[in-house]
């Protein structure tokens, strides 16, 4: 393989930002290629700004790059203006390790974390050169692999990949390289049917649809026995064996999230029912505080970053965090700590006003919807008198912002409760007002877009008109509650996630449309089209009703019913009954299990250092509430 | 105390911008535990004082950054014996430190203190005509440009900030230049100054060799002639 690089070069010298194509960040390797290597090119479908911080990819760059049977590069979907130079001077995608073709590699994997991307995966196997259709691929063309959460239906994208990987890679992706090591001697076929037989690996290519005798959808079954029809996510048992990055890559130029990242725990049981990570990730497993506290220090000490961000899907439930973000500080002046997800009651405000000693600028809670009715349904069990407690002892330790996340459009929401948003952060600018001169409260708001294997599988999402209206009632109830801001996201973005994240395979040529109508990079409101979906799905003959707003019954066929997190679907049906009779369901860490199946299936447990629940606030108690925040975000 | 580094930017880390380089500079001082100053308020910076900006694109052989220590920090001059070393190993392939010297007297900052530049620009085009175009413009008594300074459009006359230019090397479709440009009292830019050329060249490649203080009419590099340590 060739370097492209003398070609590149007078290629960026034209383009925006041309740092986030050269590479040479500190952590990224060089790999040689030797004979028989399975080379891995791990792209992420957005830009490099957003792309380089994604843990996952980096995780498994490293873990390929361990290994005597693997290399792995890492490549970014190049911005509008690079594209244009690239098509223009007949030059493909290329790594930004090696500055090597893409075409040339044995496989491109993908990492999906946002349907938003899906063109742009299109758009970077085009440019690899590759056929984006599976079925005119031939032995030359590398395999097209995807990972992340969003696979977990991965049936509107069936068309373009040959395999997709669910659930933790840090395994699955040495079995993955050893079955293409052997097979690949006989052809392309042999190889994707042994990947098939790989627990966790799903070849689109070897199901098809099966239509029931009402003519409707009835689930997608093996081409023959020899494959599974059910295919299981994979689950690390224990964090403690991953420390990884331990290279963390430190970006030279601006990315989102330049600091250091280290994952105190993955998975989440607080079981909040809009939340798909949540539901998918189970069980609870939390990395040793030892280690944590040896890849904060090593890790600020290699890479010279003053940040370090404790990730997690909710860090205040770190058994211990307390201790672990004292030790952290303690280790170093002018060294702060960020955690991007916690609960929020005085406990928490409490960590995040020893974390910002200084800089007391703003604090982000999630408290998701606007009434108490409301967050039974979501089962996200805060009362009004945590909240207030939260933002009362957040203003009076100095903070003068407080943002709140909310999402409308959710399951039985009425304008009651949507207008209970407003009044929530009118009574949080009054608390504050016993404080601050001027306190201010950001409400942000998203419009729901329920997901896969979350017990909101089976509701009708709100359509974009009935998003507007809510959000024009919010605008109203907003510009007379002085001291209250107000964003939305355009819920017209929110109906085209709604499309992809609960579509079938008929999607396929909806996805290829707007691809080829130009309709790349969908996440940045500047390139966003949503005219070219709605066409694209009437071109197709797929309603737009059918897909996105109805609401589906107890036993019908879902299109991602062969695949399973682990989850029950019957558990799913009950939390979804539950839901509506606004029942809430405490946290199983901390009480008897509920055979969800995330554990009793594939038998492992939590990993939770603490045998009861954090102290402080009611959201750790019987009544589980909880509170996502953001500390200085 | 303020230390005074020299470094090179070459190769691909070319594409940095100078607010990157400014991100690196503060991580690398961190890796090389070396205790800068920060300065006071909610968001203690550290205290670097970097000289002219380099376009994006452009290569150096001669960077200068001022770094302020932190006055309560014991460190021996001695002590700084092996720190180019250290600050290249923390610094990204390409960003190399070439000399590290202590100033006793803070004086004017880099950009007060820098007068001229030397370049070697390289430009692809017709190599014929390139010495008569050269000798034509350095023969002009003025060349006008207009220039846009944070929106505003003036018209400059740059002749005065060539300082010195000549054609070092013609081959093929390439031409090498060097030349000495002002950068006082605004800094004329090589891409300026290849703009003025006109068609039909255009720049290829540009690297900053030097950069110059004027100390009673002699030319000297601004690292000098402080306590040099480590200087290569
Ligand atoms: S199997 Fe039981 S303990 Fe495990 S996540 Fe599900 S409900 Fe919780």
């Amino acid at each position: 393989m060739l370097s492209l690089w003398p070609r590149l070069e007078p290629l960026l010298s034209r383009v925006s930002k041309p740092a986030r194509y050269i590479g040479c960040e500190d952590g990224a390797q060089r790999p040689a290629h030797r004979p028989g290597d399975v080379s891995w090119l791990l792209v992420y479908p957005d830009t490099y700004e957003i792309g380089l911080p994604n843990q996952g990819l980096q995780i498994l760059y490293e873990i390929l790059n361990e290994r005597d049977d693997a290399v792995a590069e890492r490549s970014y979907a190049p911005w509008t203006d690079l594209e244009a130079e690239l098509r223009a001077a007949g030059l493909p995608l290329f790594s930004v390790d090696n500055h090597l073709p893409a075409g040339d590699f044995d496989v491109i994997a993908f990492n999906l974390s946002a349907e938003l991307t899906y063109t742009n995966v299109l758009n970077c196997i085009d440019l690899a050169g590759v056929p984006v259709r599976a079925a005119d691929r031939t032995d030359w063309h590398p395999l097209v692999a995807i990972g992340g959460h969003c696979t977990y239906n991965p049936e509107p994208l069936a068309d373009f990949v040959d395999l997709v990987v669910l659930g933790d890679g840090e395994e699955v992706v040495g079995e993955i390289t050893a079955a293409i090591a052997a097979a690949r001697s006989q052809g392309r076929a042999a190889v994707l049917r042994r990947l098939a037989g790989v627990t966790g690996v799903y070849v689109p290519g070897l199901y098809e649809s099966c239509t029931g005798e009402d003519g409707r959808f009835a689930g997608l079954r093996p081409v023959d026995a020899g494959i599974p029809s059910q295919i299981e996510k994979r689950t690390v048992a224990s964090l403690a064996d991953w420390p990884y990055p331990k290279q963390q890559l430190v970006p030279l130029t601006e990315v989102v999230h330049d600091r250091l990242n280290v994952e105190v725990f993955r998975g989440c049981t607080r079981g909040c029912r809009f939340c798909q990570a949540g539901m998918i990730t189970r069980p609870v497993r939390e990395r040793p505080a030892e280690q944590v506290r040896t890849m904060v220090t090593e890790g600020l000490r290699r890479t010279g970053y003053d940040e370090v961000a404790l990730t997690s899907l909710s860090t205040a439930d770190y058994s211990g965090i307390d201790e672990v973000v004292a030790d952290i500080i303690g280790c170093g002046d002018n060294i702060s700590v960020s955690l991007p997800s916690l609960r929020v009651d005085a406990f928490t405000v409490g960590i995040a006003a020893q974390i910002q000693k200084a800089r007391r600028t703003g604090l982000t809670f999630a408290p998701e919807a606007g009434t108490w009715r409301m967050r039974q349904v979501i089962n996200k069990l805060i009362s009004e008198d945590d909240l207030y407690a939260a933002v009362e002892s957040a203003f009076s330790q100095g903070w003068r912002r407080v943002k709140l996340y909310f999402l409308i459009g959710l399951p039985t929401e009425t304008d009651e409760d949507t207008l209970g948003i407003v009044e929530l952060a009118r009574r949080c600018v009054e608390i504050g007002r016993n404080y601050q001169r001027s306190p201010s409260v950001t409400v942000s708001v998203g419009g729901f877009v329920p997901k896969p294997f979350t017990p909101f599988q089976w509701f009708g999402q709100n359509t974009v008109a009935e998003l507007q209206r809510k959000v024009a009632l919010l605008r109203t109830a907003a510009a007379s509650a002085r001291g209250v801001q107000l964003r939305w996201h355009d819920p017209r973005a929110t109906l085209v996630e709604g499309i992809l994240s609960r579509g079938d395979r008929r999607l396929g040529p909806v996805i290829e449309s707007v691809w080829r109508n130009g309709g790349t990079f969908q996440e940045w409101s500047e390139h966003f089209r949503l005219d070219l979906w709605l066409d694209a799905m009437a071109d197709a003959g797929v309603s737009v009703d059918e897909i996105v707003h109805r609401h589906r019954e107890e036993h019908e066929a879902l299109p991602w019913d062969h695949l399973s997190a682990g989850l029950h679907k019957d558990f799913l049906w009950q939390d979804w009954r539950d839901a509506l009779a606004e029942v809430g369901l405490p946290d199983c860490r901390w009480t008897p299990c509920y055979d969800c199946g995330a554990c009793t299936g594939y038998g492992i447990e939590h990993i939770v250092a603490s045998a009861v629940p954090p102290a402080g606030g009611s959201q750790g108690t019987a009544v589980p509430v909880l509170l996502r925040t953001a500390v200085g975000v | 105390m303020r230390l005074r580094v020299r470094f090179t930017k070459l190769g691909k880390v070319r594409f940095l911008s100078h607010r990157d380089l400014a991100r690196i500079w503060e991580r690398a001082l961190r890796r090389a535990e070396l205790p800068v100053a920060y300065s006071q308020g909610f968001s203690p910076r550290p205290k670097l004082h970097f000289g002219l900006a380099l376009s994006t694109g452009h290569e150096s052989l001669g960077e200068y950054l001022d770094v302020d220590l932190d006055p309560t920090a014991a460190l021996a001059v001695e002590g700084l014996g092996d720190l180019t070393a250290r600050l290249s190993a923390a610094l990204p392939d390409g960003i190399e430190c070439t000399a590290v010297a202590v100033l006793d007297h803070p004086g004017p900052s880099l950009q007060e203190a820098v007068t001229r530049c030397t370049w070697a620009i390289e430009l692809e085009g017709p190599t014929d005509r390139a010495e008569e175009v050269v000798a034509a413009l350095l023969a002009a008594p003025s060349i006008m440009v207009s220039r846009d300074r944070k929106g505003r459009v003036t018209e400059d006359d740059i002749r005065p900030g060539i300082l010195s230019m000549n054609v070092t090397e013609l081959s093929g479709t390439v031409v090498c230049l060097r030349a000495d440009l002002g950068t006082q009292p605004r800094t004329l830019r090589p891409s300026e100054l290849v703009a003025a050329l006109g068609s039909p060249w255009s720049e290829r490649r540009v690297c900053r060799l030097h950069q110059w203080v004027e100390d009673d009419g002699a030319l000297r590099e601004p690292l000098a002639p402080v306590v040099a340590v480590g200087a290569p």
